[in-house]
């Protein structure tokens, strides 16, 4: 009676075999990219100028001593000087110290944001792509909808919704609120690319092999296709971070976003609001610094697409 | 194909049902009071009170408000606002100028974009193309109202090349600006979605089998290169349309259009639920049928698509 | 007729010698083609053997004009059709031979044919274009060229697209397209390769016979020395960028006069030799990047001796149309 043992430790041993090659596969991938990205200068820009970004979220005041609260009706609006780098706002604080202290809120709700997004849409993607069938065609109908609000309306709604007018809601709800509702209407996104990269994951021979061999379907999912799966979420999600910095600055300006006295590069782009024709470097100094982190992020993106898909290069 | 376009109709159906239920959920089922603010400063008269509720069936449970909103909607009618105002009027008022603008900004986008994105795929690595790849870097990244406001200020301020707000007839002229500030988001996708095209087409066998034809150089590109390199361009823009109307909403902000945008907005913040309920369903249609419009168009582009 | 030069009486009608590719990439230079030279005539069949990455198809490309570059570059030698230097003359006058002077059937027909065009368009939009026919005469015409390829009801495909032609009916229509402008010499790069054993046949049966109507000089570029055997009039065999051995089919066949022309010739199943052990070449052909001092082939050669591992063996002239770039060109001649 030797037969049993026999398959089943040709089971254990192919079904290691099949983990040793994924792991192999997925190694060789990442550590080509990453050979690709160190020479890339696109890379070594926007990873720079992101490590900056995080470091001013981290710890403002290593970059200025002024209090960003602090307000002086009497230098309301001046224009650069060299006591204030970025000159003062319609309050009379200084420009200079509320961006850098602005820089944590945007970039909390870019994380939080993106984070919540990739959250849903890998999970129901995997779902959807790895059942199919029913499941597959109710989860693709339920994204269609939210695709189908235009984003930004999708985005005022909600937050009109949530927020009776004339309320003023404290800043962690308000943050909540934002990257609640950028991420309820973003994860159909991410859910048709999990979806996808799942589905043709699934027709390779070693997920095939797995499956035969009577492997669980959450080992499926976690040691299979999740590994292989990831590389393309994660370059939307270090695109979309930067989107997502960018749409908190939108609802911001519309009024809906964060509020005064929080300090954000929304907040004081939507103060900006009403002095931009007499007084343009309220406007142009937060909005230049959103559009440094937004392009950081959307360069390194690109660069660990090319990198991730040498196909492209 | 007809049945195609059929099926695609029938799956619209329940797309439908669920975008517009969501939306009216959204606007009416918050908690609150939604006569506040109705009646200027006091609360407002009961009997006000009453119509208002019997008219919008507000005593009735969600479900059959929507449905009953629904019913009106299919015989075209859009409702009334709370001041009495027919909505199917603010819409045909506001709606030419937001077709308007997205037509111009979607004009825009195809023809820069569609020009840069040839004109590097086809050179290859070199400074025009890092040049186009570093813009259209800059146009995704700066917000739409950034670009807005310093195009405002440059070329209506300070220059006067342009009007800095856009008159209440909206003439074609004048958004030509506000096109291209809308515009610029996916005039960027579209000349790095051109170019990756046109590069990966460049070296196909087909191109290569067009060059060995001794056909001229213009001919290569400009039909079998082109014909097959804008198919995803075209996909990309067709779907873009209902993205440009719902996204016009800064746009209009910045250059005080009085589009569908500004409708909304006030709407929203007036809590005139019926007006939005409308505007969104019209924006959701239009995004509806332009995907229709985009998957048959895909067919016609490319023959080994078949969908029956 | 063909917008060719008047036809140079001591020479073939095209020339190919010295050529000299090389693709530069970001890993290095890799010499592609290191001083290639054939020729071929009227109504002849001339076949360049050899495996993948050997240089056939890129020497084809040359020829053509239509490598790409970058990462390809022609750094030396000439082609020579009816006598003009193709290399040197104008893109225009280039423009002008491709099709009506030389004309390329590829190897896979379903990429090398348009997938938005109809087959008809493709093959009607040359005769528009370059003779001039308007569109109801150029329609008519290739409806001709479709039937004389045999494309049953060509007058219903001709308005098909190329993914609903079965393959062999797809290099017929490629065929046919080459043939639209009279062309004096057809190069098919593996024209056979994608396509079913038994539709093989019948193609190789169709070029042959439009070769012999028309008496195009025909360039049929292999690696399957079973496709050469039947209908080659010459053959060239090519190792690493360089023709290693050229001589007629015939002898060839008989008596190889390069270890590598062996080993091919030792590797196909034979009928004769049933039951025995099929021999295989050893090792691998050279990177391009990386190519053995010496002679290329000598890692890989059973005779390898020490002046292989040196000096690149010239070509050694074996009688009339014969030659073979080996030290022992003569033992191995004499022994086969």
């Amino acid at each position: 009676m030797t037969e049993p043992t026999d398959a089943i430790s040709s089971t254990t041993s192919r079904g290691a075999y099949a983990a040793a090659t994924t792991e192999g596969r997925q190694r060789g991938l990442w550590s080509d990219a990453w050979r690709n990205l160190r020479r890339q200068p696109t890379f070594l820009i926007s990873a720079g100028l992101i490590l900056l970004v995080l470091v001013m979220a981290a710890f403002p005041q290593l970059f200025t001593s002024v209090d960003p609260t602090y307000g002086d009706l009497s230098r309301q609006r001046q224009l650069p000087s060299v006591d204030a780098w970025f000159g003062y706002d319609n309050q009379g604080a200084d420009i200079y110290a509320r961006v850098i202290y602005g820089t944590r809120a945007s970039v909390v709700v870019g994380v939080l944001a993106t984070a919540g997004t990739v959250l849903i849409g890998s999970t129901l993607g995997i779902l959807a792509g790895y059942y199919g069938g029913w499941l597959d065609a109710l989860m693709s109908r339920v994204a269609d909808v939210f695709f189908g609000l235009p984003f930004v309306l999708g985005a005022i709604v909600i937050l009109t919704t949530l927020n009776a007018p004339g309320s003023t809601p404290g800043p962690v709800r308000i943050v909540a609120q934002v990257v609640l509702s950028i991420a309820l209407l973003s994860w159909p996104v991410a859910m048709r690319i999990m979806r996808a990269a799942v589905i043709s994951a699934k027709q390779n021979d070693y997920v095939k092999a797995a499956r035969a061999l009577g492997a669980s379907s959450r080992r499926i999912i976690f040691r299979h296709l999740l590994p292989n799966c990831l590389a393309p979420v994660l370059v939307y999600a270090t695109i979309a971070l930067g989107a997502f910095i960018g749409v908190e600055a939108t609802l911001s300006f519309l009024g809906l976003g964060l509020r005064s006295p929080v300090v954000s590069w929304g907040v004081m782009i939507s103060d900006a609001r009403d002095y931009v024709r007499i007084a343009p470097h309220l406007l142009l100094f937060p909005a230049g610094f959103l559009t440094m982190t937004v392009l950081a992020f959307v360069m390194l993106g690109d660069a660990v697409r090319e990198a991730l898909d040498p196909k492209l290069r | 194909m007809g049945r195609y376009v059929l099926r695609r109709l029938l799956q619209f159906i329940p797309v439908f049902l669920g975008t517009t239920f969501l939306i009216y959920t959204m606007v009416w089922a918050v908690p609150g009071d939604p006569f506040a603010g109705k009646c200027g400063e006091r609360p407002c008269p009961d009997a006000f009170v009453t119509v208002m509720t019997e008219r919008f069936n507000l005593n009735d449970p969600l479900l059959v408000q929507y449905v009953k909103y629904l019913g009106q909607l299919l015989q075209g009618n859009f409702g009334e606002t709370f001041s009495g105002v027919p909505v199917g009027q603010l819409i045909v008022d506001a709606y030419p100028t937001t077709v308007k603008l997205a037509v111009v900004a979607l004009v825009i986008e195809a023809v820069i974009g569609i020009s840069a994105g040839l004109l590097t795929g086809l050179r290859g690595r070199g400074f025009l193309d890092n040049l186009v790849l570093v813009s259209t870097l800059f146009l995704i990244a700066i917000p739409t109202f950034v670009t807005g406001y310093v195009l405002q200020i440059l070329l209506g301020l300070r220059w006067g090349i342009i009007d800095p707000t856009v008159s209440s007839e909206a003439a074609w002229g004048e958004l030509l600006v506000p096109g291209f500030v809308l515009g610029s988001l996916s005039m960027a996708y579209v000349a790095r979605l051109t170019r990756t095209s046109i590069a990966e087409n460049l070296r196909a066998d087909y191109v290569r089998t067009a060059v060995a034809k001794g056909l001229p150089p213009r001919r290569v590109v400009g039909i079998h290169l082109l014909r097959n390199s804008v198919i995803p361009v075209i996909t990309f823009m067709g779907t873009d349309l209902g993205a440009l109307m719902g996204g016009a909403i800064v746009t209009e902000g910045v250059f005080n259009i009085r589009g569908i945008g500004g409708l909304l907005f006030r709407s929203i913040l007036t809590k005139e639920g019926v007006t939005v309920t409308g505007v969104v369903t019209l924006l959701v249609i239009v995004y509806l049928l332009m995907n229709l419009l985009v998957d048959v168009l895909y067919a016609v582009l490319d023959p080994r698509i078949r969908y029956d | 007729m063909s917008a060719s030069m008047s036809r140079v009486d001591d020479q073939p009608l095209l020339v190919v010698s010295d050529l000299q590719v090389e693709f530069r990439t970001s890993d290095g230079v890799a010499k592609v083609l290191n001083g290639v030279s054939y020729h071929v005539d009227a109504g002849e069949t001339m076949a360049v053997l050899g495996e993948s990455g050997s240089g056939k198809s890129v020497t084809a490309q040359t020829i053509m004009g239509i490598l790409d570059t970058p990462p390809a570059h022609v750094t030396g030698g000439s082609v020579r059709f009816h006598g003009e230097d193709l290399l040197t003359v104008s893109p225009e006058r280039r423009r002008e031979v491709r099709g009506s002077g030389i004309a390329m059937i590829f190897q896979d027909a379903l990429s090398a044919l348009n997938p938005v065009f109809t087959i008809g368009f493709q093959i009607a939009e040359q005769l528009r274009l370059r003779q001039g026919m308007t569109r109801r005469e150029a329609r008519r015409r290739t409806i001709e060229l479709l039937d004389l390829v045999r494309i049953p009801h060509a007058a219903r495909r001709v308005d098909e697209y190329p993914h609903e032609f079965s393959g062999g009916m797809r290099q017929r229509a490629m065929i046919a397209m080459s043939l639209a402008l009279d062309p004096e010499v057809l190069i098919a790069d593996e024209p056979t390769t994608a396509l079913d054993v038994t539709v093989q046949a019948q193609i190789m049966d169709l070029l042959k016979e439009i070769q012999d109507e028309r008496q195009m000089g025909l360039i049929l570029i292999t690696h399957d020395l079973g496709v050469v055997a039947e209908v080659a009039d010459r053959i060239a065999v090519m190792y690493a960028g360089r023709i290693v051995e050229e001589a007629d089919a015939r002898s060839l066949y008989r008596r190889p006069a390069h270890p590598y022309t062996e080993a091919l010739l030792d590797s196909i199943p034979r009928l004769d030799l049933k039951g025995q052990q099929l021999r295989t070449i050893r090792g691998t052909p050279p990177s391009l990047l990386n190519v053995p001092p010496g002679c290329p082939f000598h890692p890989r050669c059973p005779r390898a001796a020490e002046p292989c591992r040196t000096t690149l063996p010239t070509r050694v002239a074996l009688g009339v149309g014969r030659a073979s770039a080996c030290h022992f060109a003569e033992e191995v001649v004499s022994r086969g």
